[in-house]
């Protein structure tokens, strides 16, 4: 994992020298405050990594020397088919679609965002369709 | 000048009629340059590849070479220094053209949907026009211009292809600059920033007169309307004046 | 919900027939990142062809120049929706969520996305949010006309009443997260579901080139999203935020724009340049040259793309140009570290003309022409003059047309694996031609036009005539694009089911290969041993290993 969190707080790293050299030098506060963001951004998840790489036992992926058998076990879990992406989709679209059209849209796509929302829960709990 | 790379191509660019064209001609030429070399350089190196190096035998395995540090620190630390140059050479053409020097000709440049207001403070002067009406705005030769530039409306954006040069006309921001025109004549200009339905037809013309010519005209067209002060810099004929015989020169 | 582990197999369950719906229920419920990823190949190629239809008609405007094909306001219209087609529905999609979903995840030996539903939920987004920009074609008022840059306060109330500003905005907010939580599931898959062995410093360049542009994605799209959503605040809810009577600002859009705008060119670029190096490399028979110099040449231009964004204002007299200007000069270099690695990836191989690797080499040599006149456009007094022309129009429409180039080749060089079949040689070496060569008689004229100084976005143009001749010219090149996607679509009929491919047609490299052409459902029955960045080569080449890299074997 170590890999990974030094290049996200690299990446962190690099913007937050950028942002203290173009603020202070522009003093120009949209770049300035979007690019401290952007340092905070990787910094999250970055440290977060940084943390469990020293704590955790080394994956298959991370070692150099692994064997196919090393990594076996289950690996996750992929939901099957499901309904609710879609669902979720088209709630999305009719509450787009409330924003130009009439806030009436809001009825069915909410409903339908909803739905999905709870229903794609209950699945993910329960199991769902392989 | 330092930049006058005279024995160049002109790669595409004039001189344009400014001090500050100029010099943008010559750094074009001298980027143009650089990117002609590098282009040529790799193109070559693929030529010579594609002849040299196309496969002649299906099961052919050729050298699995990975990797070579010193030609690839060579052509990390090659172009930074390409880019420094061409960084430098910006900067020694940047400075002079985004400077605002003193000048006593001052022109109040307003961009609207979809035409030109030029007005000249202190002299009570005012040309507008829209569209294909395609106002003047009248300067003075060898002088300095300072131009604040403005919209009443929507972004717009002040081009001058002769000048090498555009700037933005936004709202509710008073852009400065300054050129100075070397070759009297009348040049071209148009909006070049979407502003709406007749984006495409918002013309105006920059005449560089002489100064004496300038004056005249300024005096002139004093309290005059817009329009006939519009009128009078289009039809401005000739670019030295030359006074008439009972005209005193005015105090102005 | 399916449990899959890594052991060979005499486990049953995953490898097994897929036992859910059928038919259209199938496509509607699928989670299989194959198909949800060839769901989003085809509506972006679709997108692609709708996005040319509109630019066929911007270059019949422009062949005259007083054309009355169409009206000024329609005219706006035109190329508005060209642009946001090309760039929001077609070229972002395709490249992160079209090859990017089938490849990555076989790449790197997962049995599917870190969130599979998530995944598909991306796609309908993305659908949904395509057909609600373009169902401003069917307003009252038309569709979205203000450039597909949206710049204040042209997109007021004020200024663009009607719903296709609206819809634009709208859309854009689907496909803005849809994007979001395709970037979400890359950078979680590519850190969570490798397979055993593949170290990040294994994991091939198109993956790695993923990873960074899913990084980008999350770091610049809720920027967007945030100035879509002040916008349509500003439009409908009443505030100024964006208008100089309420004490707004105008410019701030602009800057909230291109913070998102810039990274977003390499959230396209990158992924495309993944395509072409792996396969400049497996039709040169080589290994990628300098692996790490082009890892640590992506990271770059991913940390230098957000510090240049006003490099698309600078003739706005309000940003500080030497910092754009130097940063945007600096992003050249690692893009120039890629060129000679492509080169040097080539050199003393065994080069074999494909059409996948002909088009890599054409994106090569456009990307080239393209990148070096932007080289011009990172210096404030060239762009002063040059912003706003043709020549900026001839720019980007090299660097993108670069961008089809390279993705032409991946859907050569992958299609076999997706599908089970190859396309026609012949045909896709003619495509290549009149795209490559259509291409550049396309953008040549514009570079010229520009410098002679004809603005963009004109509907009509003052009657130089060599402008006329020019345009013309430009109009031709656009014609033999369109010509050479014809090209494209009838070798799909022609070549439909004909040849089957096998598992690895092209001696290739990267562990998508030692799976069956196509995939069987989870990816893959077995893995190989994984020991460098080009697994499927050292198991067909043992006695022409690639050099391991993070064991102590060098």
């Amino acid at each position: 994992m170590r890999v990974e969190a030094k290049l996200l707080l690299f990446l962190g790293l690099f913007f937050g020298a950028m942002c203290a050299v173009y603020w202070t030098w522009s003093l120009e506060n949209a770049g300035g405050v979007m690019m401290f963001s952007g340092m905070l951004l990787c910094f999250l998840p970055g440290s977060y990594y940084l943390w469990w790489s020293r704590r955790m036992k080394m994956r298959p992926e991370d070692d150099p020397t692994a064997t196919t058998e090393g990594g076996a076990g289950v690996v996750g879990s992929f939901p099957g088919s499901s309904i609710f992406p879609f669902l979720m989709g088209m709630g999305a679209f009719l509450v787009v679609l409330a924003l130009v059209f009439g806030i009436w849209f809001l009825i069915p796509g909410l409903a339908l965002a909803v739905w999905a929302l709870l229903g794609g829960t209950a699945e993910g709990r329960r199991g769902g369709k392989i | 000048m330092l930049l006058s790379g005279c024995t160049l191509p002109n790669f595409g660019v004039t001189k344009g009629v400014t001090k500050s064209s100029v010099n943008v001609y010559h750094l074009w030429q001298w980027f143009s340059l650089g990117a002609a070399l590098i282009g040529l350089l790799v193109v070559l190196l693929l030529a010579y590849a594609f002849l040299r190096y196309r496969r002649k035998d299906d099961k052919a395995i050729p050298k699995q070479s990975q990797y070579h540090i010193p030609l690839e620190v060579l052509y990390t630390v090659v172009p930074i220094i390409i880019v420094i140059a061409l960084f430098v050479g910006t900067l020694i053409v940047e400075n002079p053209e985004v400077a605002n020097p003193r000048t006593d000709v001052v022109v109040n440049i307003n961009a609207f949907q979809w035409g030109w207001k030029f007005a000249y403070p202190g002299h009570s002067v005012v040309v507008i026009g829209q569209t294909t009406q395609s106002p003047t705005m009248v300067i003075p030769a060898n002088t300095n211009v300072h131009v604040n530039l403005t919209s009443t409306d929507v972004v717009h954006g002040f081009y001058v292809k002769e000048f090498n040069f555009s700037r933005y006309a936004l709202p509710g921001v008073t852009n400065q600059f300054t050129f100075n025109a070397v070759k009297t004549g009348t040049y071209a200009g148009q909006c070049t920033q979407l502003c709406g339905l007749y984006h495409s037809l918002m013309y105006f013309k920059v005449k560089v007169v002489d100064r004496a010519t300038y004056d005249h005209w300024l005096s002139a067209n004093r309290d005059v309307s817009a329009a006939a002060a519009a009128a009078s810099a289009t039809a401005l004929q000739s670019n030295t004046y030359v006074p008439s015989k009972s005209t005193k020169s005015k105090a102005n | 919900m399916s449990h899959t582990t890594a052991t060979p197999i005499s486990e049953h369950d995953s490898h097994d027939e897929h036992h859910g719906p059928s038919g259209l229920l199938n496509w509607l419920t699928t989670t299989d990142h194959k198909i949800i990823g060839l769901s989003y190949t085809i509506t972006a190629v679709v997108m692609l062809v709708i996005g040319g239809a509109l630019a066929e008609l911007i270059r019949a405007q422009l062949a005259s120049s007083n054309g009355h094909l169409v009206s000024f306001a329609q005219y706006n219209e035109l190329f508005t929706m060209h642009g946001s087609v090309m760039i929001y529905l077609f070229a972002g999609p395709f490249a992160f969520g079209a090859l990017a979903n089938i490849i990555v995840p076989i790449q790197i030996g997962a049995p599917d996305m870190a969130f599979p539903r998530l995944n598909a939920l991306s796609y309908w987004l993305y659908l949904t949010g395509s057909i609600t920009m373009l169902l401003g074609f069917f307003t009252t008022g038309g569709a979205a006309n203000f450039g597909w840059v949206g710049y204040a306060p042209l997109t007021s109330s004020l200024n663009a009443p009607g719903a296709g500003a609206d819809l634009w905005i709208g859309g854009l907010m689907l496909t803005g997260f849809s994007a979001i939580f395709t970037g979400v599931n890359l950078v979680a898959t590519i850190f969570y579901l490798r397979a055993p062995g593949m170290t990040m410093f294994r994991m091939p360049i198109f993956t790695w080139n993923l990873l960074v542009t899913a990084i980008l994605i999350l770091l610049a799209f809720p920027v967007l999203t945030a100035g879509l959503i002040m916008l349509y605040a500003d439009r409908h809810f009443g505030t100024h935020i964006f208008s100089v009577a309420g004490g707004g600002v105008p410019v701030l859009w602009q800057h909230i724009f291109w913070f998102w705008g810039h990274p977003e060119v390499y959230i396209l670029a990158l992924p495309f340049f993944g395509m072409a190096t792996e396969i400049i490399a497996v039709f040169s028979k080589k290994p990628v040259f300098g692996y790490k110099g082009m890892i640590f040449a992506t990271i770059s231009i991913a940390a230098l793309s957000l510090g240049v964004w006003a490099h698309h204002m600078f003739t706005t007299g309000v940003v500080l140009l030497p910092f754009f200007s130097i940063m945007s000069l600096l992003i050249a270099v690692p893009t120039g570290i890629k060129i000679f690695n492509w080169i040097g990836t080539m050199w003393r191989g065994e080069i074999w003309f494909s059409t996948a690797m002909l088009m890599s080499i054409g994106f090569l040599i456009t990307f080239l022409i393209g990148g070096l006149t932007g080289i011009y456009l990172a210096s404030p007094p060239l762009d002063f003059f040059t912003h706003d022309t043709y020549f900026v129009v001839a720019h980007f429409h090299s660097v993108v047309m670069a961008l089809v180039l390279a993705g032409m080749g991946g859907l050569y060089y992958w299609g076999p694996k997706i599908t089970g079949y190859l396309l026609n040689e012949r045909l896709g070496k003619a495509q290549f031609w009149f795209l490559f060569i259509g291409t550049q008689v396309f953008t040549f004229p514009q570079y010229i036009l520009g410098l002679q100084g004809m603005p963009r976005r004109m509907a009509v143009y003052p009657l130089h005539n060599e402008w006329v001749s020019l345009n013309a010219l430009s109009s031709v090149g656009a014609l033999l694009i369109g010509v050479s996607t014809l090209f494209f679509v009838v070798n799909i009929i022609v070549s439909w089911k004909k040849y089957p491919a096998g598992d690895n047609p092209w001696d290739a490299q990267t562990l998508e290969w030692f799976t069956t052409s196509p995939p069987p459902h989870h990816n893959f029955y077995r893995l190989p041993q994984i020991r460098s960045e080009r697994p499927t080569w050292d198991h067909n080449h043992p006695e022409h290993k690639s050099i391991a890299h993070g064991t102590h074997e060098e």
